[in-house]
């Protein structure tokens, strides 16, 4: 069996988050002094270190406000990768594999687990590169599928619900002003015309009352 | 293979079209009737805790397993096919319910010269003036001869809408340009968004005819003719893709599967996939299907129903050997013929002000339709005979979807920190005028099975073969043309580019209206169901959905479908069950 494999953070950074053990348990991190183990589903220590550093270019923690690092992306990655979409349950992947016209979308035969493991090679000793290198060094693959999944994914852990791992403290969705899948708006659709109405943000599971069954835990 | 007892009705697919064929013939006669749905069970509780963008909108939760059947395409004959890897260009459901649970919600009629577009088209500018390739045809019924089921359907769902003609009298604030209606909707329109209430105020300074578009999202508490009472929409955001949590959204599980439940005469067998319909000496004599653990059954039927979705209508049909596929070289064969999808053009528009638009409903927009069917042309645009209906929809955008939607140039890259300062700039600042156009039927678009790529059991995928045309390229173009005005009339920001004249492609989203392959019509020849969906080779066997569309009008299709299916399921009642041969 594989070594289970740890990412460490600093708990300031994820304080409050629901996080799920790999026995998916559900574990609610305290903000305390110090740092938090928390166990990878899919990458190395290592990986999640270089895949840490990478959301950080593309979303960065910066005058506009927090990024990619403190909302845990690597994390919400992490589990995509570990579930049914980062193994392609749900792709189409018999073959023949040809190439087509771009209009035909990406024909390959790799899931995204193993185009993030290529990609992530190509990528060396990232985390340890001057800023300024590291934004060289992906700009230099800006077309390869491992980088424009890696955007992709970045957003999509900003801004999807806490429970797949990103999101952490929903400091995304306050980031722009997202109040979460709120129940009604029956009394507000058609007020606040021109105004920015931005009620406060809260997680699925805060507004039903029970979590969420996220498809990343999904049983084969 | 396992024989089952016999069954008087075997229906295939568990959508709209085939629960509501259930709900009819389990209401008015004594036909025992089993729907075979190769899904899973649903029922509105299961939304409950679901409300989740990545899922639902993104990874595209309730659609078809692409990885066990898809589709492959290409665009000509000269090309070889490559399968729809993962869902791009429509969205096709499953379980029960089918793509009716996460349908927007737009319940539309169609213009009534839709129905004989053939001939309004040779009459309006004759036959030689008309592409060579074009295949529509006149359908064989009639918007008079449907309008009463139209009025069926929309109480079916409880439509909230205005008339914009009831009975011949025109009035402002419905659509204008509908056909007559006998009644007004059954509950009245949405609320609006700021975003729909500024387009209807520019498009009405410039001379139009903006109205609310007809949804089954409810606007208030409703009861429908079977006793269903169905609550008015939350404005939540989460439609399109999702289930609906309330029930506002009509659906078949909220809408057919609790009437259904009550009766003694139907039963429904989810996990079990129809691989074929079984037929000998020019009669169906039952459906071959698989169930969840992989186990063969042969299930005998007097009445076979092919109610699945587009693609597995035609496909049904050409894997069981029923009909002749059509040949595009030598114009011969009928099944698969006429594939259309969805004609579509968006201008972004960019505000000043925030829009909030994160709330919204599945189809709450506002729109035009001065320029649907030929009611806007005047007759010297070049070549252009058909164009569409002009919209701005709130539905509800989610964080992950709409971040980085700017205007063009407002970053360099699409990553990093100037990209992310000029996204939370333009952030909920953003809503697209939309086109959606009518397609025409063409003589190269057609289906067929594909030579290479097999399903899950090794049979063959169904092959589209289709690409746009110079038509389709001409009303994006006019219809770019008006958005432009209305966006400059709206003041907002927005990118002048004529639209793409590429190739059709699978990964875009466009709608989820595929149409055609068993198409209804006047004459064997050129049609492979009669006007009352029965095939014509095949007396007990009756083909319902938008298969039977000989092309697709602009409006979304699934009151037309509605309307279809009480048409044929009425004709079967009244006239095919006490005499079961041909109809016509």
């Amino acid at each position: 069996m594989k070594r289970r494999e740890f990412l460490t953070v600093p708990a300031a950074a994820i304080g409050g988050t629901l996080l799920y053990t790999l026995a998916g348990e559900p574990v609610r991190l305290q903000a305390q002094n110090g740092t938090v183990k928390l166990p990878l589903r899919f990458f190395t220590a290592e990986e999640a270190r270089v895949v840490t550093a990478a959301c950080a270019r593309i979303f960065p923690s910066d005058a506009s406000g927090p990024g990619a690092t403190e909302a845990g992306v690597v994390i919400f990655i992490d589990r995509q990768l570990a579930g049914p979409y980062g193994r392609d349950k749900y792709r189409y992947t018999k073959g023949p594999f040809v190439e087509s016209y771009p209009e035909h979308g990406y024909q390959g035969k790799e899931s995204p687990r193993e185009i993030y493991r290529a990609g992530l090679k190509t990528l060396g000793d990232f985390a340890g590169l001057s800023p300024a290198d590291q934004d060289a060094k992906l700009q230099s693959i800006e077309k390869s599928r491992f980088l424009q999944l890696l955007r992709t994914h970045t957003i999509e852990g900003m801004f999807s619900d806490p429970m797949h791992g990103g999101n952490a403290g929903l400091i995304g969705w306050q980031l722009v002003g997202y109040p979460g899948p709120q129940m009604t708006y029956r009394n507000e659709i058609d007020k606040h015309f021109g105004q920015p109405w931005r009620p406060k943000p809260a997680s699925l599971e805060q507004i039903m009352g029970r979590p969420g069954k996220p498809w990343e835990d999904e049983k084969d | 293979m396992t024989n089952l007892k016999p069954v008087d009705v075997a229906i295939i697919g568990g959508g709209w079209t085939g629960l509501l064929v259930a709900k009819e013939i389990t209401a008015k006669t004594s036909q025992s009737v089993v729907v075979f749905e190769r899904g899973i069970p649903r029922k509105t509780a299961d939304y409950a805790v679901t409300m989740d963008e990545l899922d639902y909108n993104i990874r595209l939760r309730m659609m078809q397993n692409t990885a066990e059947e898809t589709i492959t395409h290409r665009h000509s004959l000269k090309d070889s096919a490559v399968p729809v890897r993962q869902h791009g260009s429509f969205h096709p459901g499953t379980g029960v319910g089918g793509a009716g649970e996460h349908w927007g919600g737009a319940s539309f009629r169609f213009l009534p010269d839709v129905f004989t577009l053939r001939s309004h088209l040779t009459q309006k500018h004759g036959a030689a003036k008309l592409p060579e390739d074009l295949a529509v045809q006149d359908w064989g019924v009639t918007y008079d001869e449907l309008e009463p089921l139209y009025w069926k359907s929309e109480q079916l769902m409880g439509i909230s809408g205005k008339a914009g003609n009831l009975r011949g009298q025109k009035i402002d604030g419905g659509n204008v340009f509908e056909g007559p209606r006998q009644q007004e909707y059954p509950t009245p329109p949405l609320k609006r968004s700021y975003a729909s209430s500024m387009f209807e105020t520019a498009v009405r300074k410039m001379g139009y005819h903006p109205y609310p578009t007809p949804a089954a999202n409810l606007s208030e508490t409703y009861k429908n003719p079977d006793g269903i009472t169905r609550p008015g929409c939350a404005y939540c955001g989460h439609c399109q893709r999702y289930g609906c949590m309330i029930g506002a959204k009509a659906q078949p599980t909220n809408t057919l599967m609790p009437v259904l439940a009550k009766r003694k005469n139907f039963q429904l067998r989810t996990g079990s996939w129809v691989r074929r319909i079984v037929h000998k000496d020019g009669r169906a004599t039952g459906i071959q299907f698989t169930d969840a653990s992989g186990e063969e059954f042969f299930q005998p039927a007097t009445t076979v129903v092919l109610a699945s979705f587009t693609l597995n209508n035609t496909r049904l049909l050409a894997l069981s050997k029923i009909g002749t596929p059509y040949d595009p070289v030598a114009r011969k064969g009928t099944l698969g013929r006429n594939l259309t999808h969805q004609v579509q053009v968006n201008t972004r528009v960019f505000f000043d002000k925030p829009l909030n638009a994160f709330m919204g409903a599945g189809e709450l927009s506002s729109r035009i339709s001065d320029f649907d069917g030929d009611l806007g042309l005047t007759g010297a645009e070049d070549g252009l005979l058909r164009v569409g209906m002009i919209a701005v929809s709130s539905n509800g955008d989610g964080p992950i979807g709409s971040f980085g939607t700017m205007p063009q140039g407002a970053s360099k890259s699409n990553w990093g920190s100037e990209w992310k300062k000029a996204a939370l700039e333009w952030k909920d600042h953003s809503a697209a005028i939309g086109m959606a156009g009518e397609h025409l039927s063409y003589r190269q678009n057609y289906m067929d099975l594909d030579p290479t790529y097999t399903d899950k059991f090794g049979d063959p995928l169904l092959r589209f073969t289709l690409n746009w045309t110079d038509h389709e390229f001409k009303q994006r173009e006019f219809a770019a043309q008006i958005q432009a005005k209305i966006a400059r009339e709206m003041g907002a920001r927005f990118d002048e580019a004529p639209p793409s004249r590429a190739r059709y492609n699978v990964i875009n989203y466009q709608s989820t209206h595929i149409q055609g392959g068993a198409m209804m019509g006047t004459s064997p020849e050129t049609s492979v169901v009669n006007r009352y969906l029965q095939h014509w080779n095949m007396p007990n066997l009756f083909v319902i959905g938008a298969s039977a569309f000989p092309h697709n009008a602009a409006p979304n299709p699934t009151l037309t479908v509605l309307a279809l299916t009480y048409w044929a399921t009425e004709a079967m009642m009244d006239r095919y069950f006490k005499h079961p041969e041909k109809l016509i």
